[in-house]
């Protein structure tokens, strides 16, 4: 008897989750025209806005006074894994103290893979990902960019 | 009303009938027959294996919160034309080690029996190819065909995921053909016959599934759960389950020959669709309740045709729904669902049905 109990409840349950189930795909179903994730991309590139936590390159974030929080210091070249990041540096003379400031800080973008190590171990948050994804070019010297911005300089906070 | 053909195809049928035996020999009348009729299934046939795919693929789309194929053509319609077209032109890849007789006779064997199932499914009054009064049993009997191509298919392949995927699906259909067949039978004891359009004809004045009763609704159920692992559909796809064995048995096949494997599942579909419907939900017969006149004389109004199509469209929308809801079952629990679940309700079901019948509760 208590066998034939457990037969039929399982059967019973089973059918419970197997509608429970059914019950979620066809609501989707049914709301399919408000929740599509799907992008038609070329026709909506106008107001394409793609979500916070997309990679789609390195950028070195600016402010308005075109200064940077890059220190120069190079963690990010020495994290790359392939090489995508190199740090050039000049030293510059300010009250008589000698200071390493950046020059150049070049990312080969054709050798990226996103990793985001450079970005999780910058320790002035000097770096971030950019929203870009369009990055097809005719040239491949294109795809070596110079991050900091030409004239920038480095944010008094950090500097003092 | 009654007299316009969308209603009746009886007499449009029976004045080109006469109008063949009147202009040829009996001889060369039967071969335009046959042609006649073999073209216009041809022509079904395709349609509706394009509608099928392009239907599955939207609905699957929607259903996973994706857009699916809306490039070619408005919306995406002509995707499948596209894909046939592709398919067509594809290189029919010669395989070194396979036996080439049967490798190449499989997917005719699996495209011929759905094609011979289809021609005794009543589409409306007088649209049946061939009416024999043992329907249910032909259609039964000719369906399990199929998986004869399919073990064909999988023998001949040499590959072993090929041979897996066969044996499967020749395990899964032995089992789940005792369940269609006794989930048909259940309609059979109520309307005494095996003939489809008398089991038609007894669904006048309402459906078997609200004439029959509990029991016929079981009967249905699982009837659509047995069907659609008769199918080899999702999620009872064993035969081809991608993620173990690539494709199953269709893994070597390429070009027009992977089309017929891939056409043939959608037509099985189509038919365990209408059979489905012919048997539980009234076949062509337009929805009608007792007591509500009005209401009758309205659905009258729709014809047959359009009834037909419908409620096959509705099953196959519900089949397409719980494919792309459940997962894949294991290989032994499918035959534990088939032996331990569905066989012993199925029995008890049957028996309860024979007691109704006998006892006349039915309507």
């Amino acid at each position: 008897m208590k066998g034939v109990i457990k037969y039929i409840t399982e059967i019973y349950r089973g059918v419970i989750t197997l509608i429970k189930g059914m019950s979620v795909t066809g609501k989707y179903f049914v709301t399919s025209s408000r929740t599509i994730v799907t992008q038609k991309y070329p026709e909506n590139r106008k107001d394409l806005q793609m979500f916070d936590r997309f990679k789609g390159e390195v950028i070195m974030t600016h402010n308005d006074k075109n200064e940077h929080s890059c220190t120069g210091c190079g963690i990010c070249e020495m994290n790359c894994p392939n090489g995508s990041i190199e740090i050039i540096t000049r030293t510059e003379e300010k009250d008589g103290k000698k200071k390493k400031v950046i020059d150049k800080h070049i990312y080969h973008l054709s050798m990226c893979t996103f990793c985001a190590l450079c970005v999780k171990t910058c320790p002035s948050n000097a770096l971030a990902f950019g929203q870009n994804f369009e990055h097809a070019v005719f040239d491949r010297k294109q795809l070596t960019k110079v991050l900091n911005k030409p004239g920038s300089v480095l944010t008094k906070e950090i500097s003092e | 009303m009654k007299e316009n053909w969308l209603y009746d195809f009886s007499s449009l049928t029976a004045t080109i009938e006469s109008w063949l035996g009147s202009t040829f020999s009996p001889f060369w009348a039967l071969v335009w027959e046959m042609t006649i009729i073999g073209l216009v299934f041809l022509i079904f046939y395709a349609l509706t294996g394009l509608i099928l795919v392009y239907a599955e693929r939207r609905i699957c789309a929607f259903m996973q919160n994706r857009l699916g194929p809306n490039r070619v053509g408005p919306w995406g319609i002509f995707q499948t034309i596209a894909d046939f077209i592709k398919l067509l032109m594809k290189e029919l890849v010669k395989i070194k080690e396979a036996d080439k007789f049967l490798f190449n006779l499989a997917p005719f064997i699996v495209i011929i029996a759905s094609f011979m199932a289809i021609a005794a499914i009543p589409f409306a009054k007088g649209l049946q190819a061939i009416d024999f009064n043992i329907g249910i049993f032909y259609v039964m009997a000719v369906s399990a065909m199929g998986v004869v191509g399919i073990l064909l298919a999988g023998w001949s392949s040499n590959n072993k995921y090929s041979l897996i995927g066969a044996i499967r699906s020749g395990a899964q259909i032995v089992s789940y053909e005792l369940s269609v067949g006794l989930a048909l039978m259940s309609v059979v004891i109520f309307s005494g016959t095996l003939q489809f359009s008398e089991i038609v004809n007894s669904q006048a004045d309402a459906w078997w599934i609200f004439k029959g009763h509990i029991p016929a609704i079981i009967a249905f159920v699982i009837f659509l759960i047995a069907a659609t692992a008769e199918t080899n559909r999702g999620p009872f796809d064993l035969a081809e389950a991608e993620s173990e064995l690539t494709a199953g048995y269709h893994t070597e096949y390429s070009g027009i020959k992977f089309a017929f494997f891939f056409l043939a599942e959608y037509m099985n579909m189509f038919i365990v669709a209408s059979i489905a419907v012919t048997v539980f939900l009234g076949g062509w017969m337009p929805l009608h309740f007792w007591g509500f006149e009005s209401f009758n004389h309205i659905m009258d109004f729709i014809p047959p045709v359009i009834w037909y199509l419908g409620k096959t469209a509705v099953v196959i929308f519900i089949m397409m729904w719980f494919k792309w809801t459940f997962p894949r079952l294991r290989i032994d629990q499918l035959l534990t669902l088939e032996w331990k679940y569905l066989l012993p309700i199925n029995l008890v079901n049957t028996v309860v049905i024979a007691f109704l019948t006998m006892m006349k509760w039915h309507f």
